[in-house]
């Protein structure tokens, strides 16, 4: 499962998404949104994505995962539209053999996605919004 | 040849895509100077280019018929 999808995130399919019986390590990364950034109240998140591109880098992603970091099975899902505080913005599923390797690459994977997906993200505040940019 | 904008690039210029008019550039070095020079607001924006929805180098050839990006630092996640 790799999508970019205005629907909300179920994130019970994402971890079913990478079942499978030779893996016993299943790691899990939430990412949900939050009420405050550098010490502003966030009200909401407006999410925009370049889709076939972020589509693409998603899948990038998980082969290399597979390929240099371990994970059997890897799940990518990350949400674009409004988003209200708490609402869940992106999962990350990963299966491995073993937990080390799995906890490592879900962590790769998280890290990774936040340097090259083509999706950004505009804080709201009571006073306006700002588009981020994690790279400065 | 038709250019791509999304997030604070396409607030910055009120549309979602722009057209550089003239000859099509001759690689990406060139189109990321001209869309600078055409459109004043992108001068001092930092972004990357996407040619067909992959991150290209400044000595990547273009044609006509690519499709074209701007991509601004991401903030995914």
């Amino acid at each position: 499962m790799i999508a970019v999808s205005q629907q909300p995130i179920d994130v019970a399919s994402v971890l079913a998404a990478v079942e499978g019986p030779s893996e016993g390590g299943v790691v899990l990364f939430v990412g949900r949104v939050r009420d405050h950034a550098a010490g502003r109240t966030v009200t909401h998140l407006d999410y925009e994505a370049y889709g076939g591109m972020a589509e693409s880098e998603l899948n990038a992603l998980a082969r290399e995962a597979r390929a240099s970091h371990g994970a059997a099975r890897v799940a990518l899902v990350h949400r674009t539209g409004r988003l209200a505080i708490g609402d869940v913005a992106v999962a990350v599923a990963v299966a491995s053999s073993h937990r080390g390797e799995a906890f490592a690459a879900c962590r790769w994977l998280i890290d990774t996605l936040k340097q090259r997906v083509p999706i950004w993200k505009k804080e709201w505040y009571a006073d306006g919004g700002q588009w981020i940019s994690d790279r400065p | 040849m038709k250019v791509l904008l999304f997030a604070g690039l396409a607030e910055a210029l009120g549309a979602r895509e722009v057209e550089l008019d003239g000859a099509p550039p001759a690689n990406v070095g060139e189109l990321d100077a001209r869309v600078r020079e055409a459109w004043p607001a992108l001068a001092p924006q930092r972004f990357r280019v996407a040619v067909n929805q992959r991150y290209a180098r400044d000595d990547e050839a273009l044609a006509p018929e690519d499709e074209i990006a701007l991509i601004p630092p991401v903030s995914g996640g």
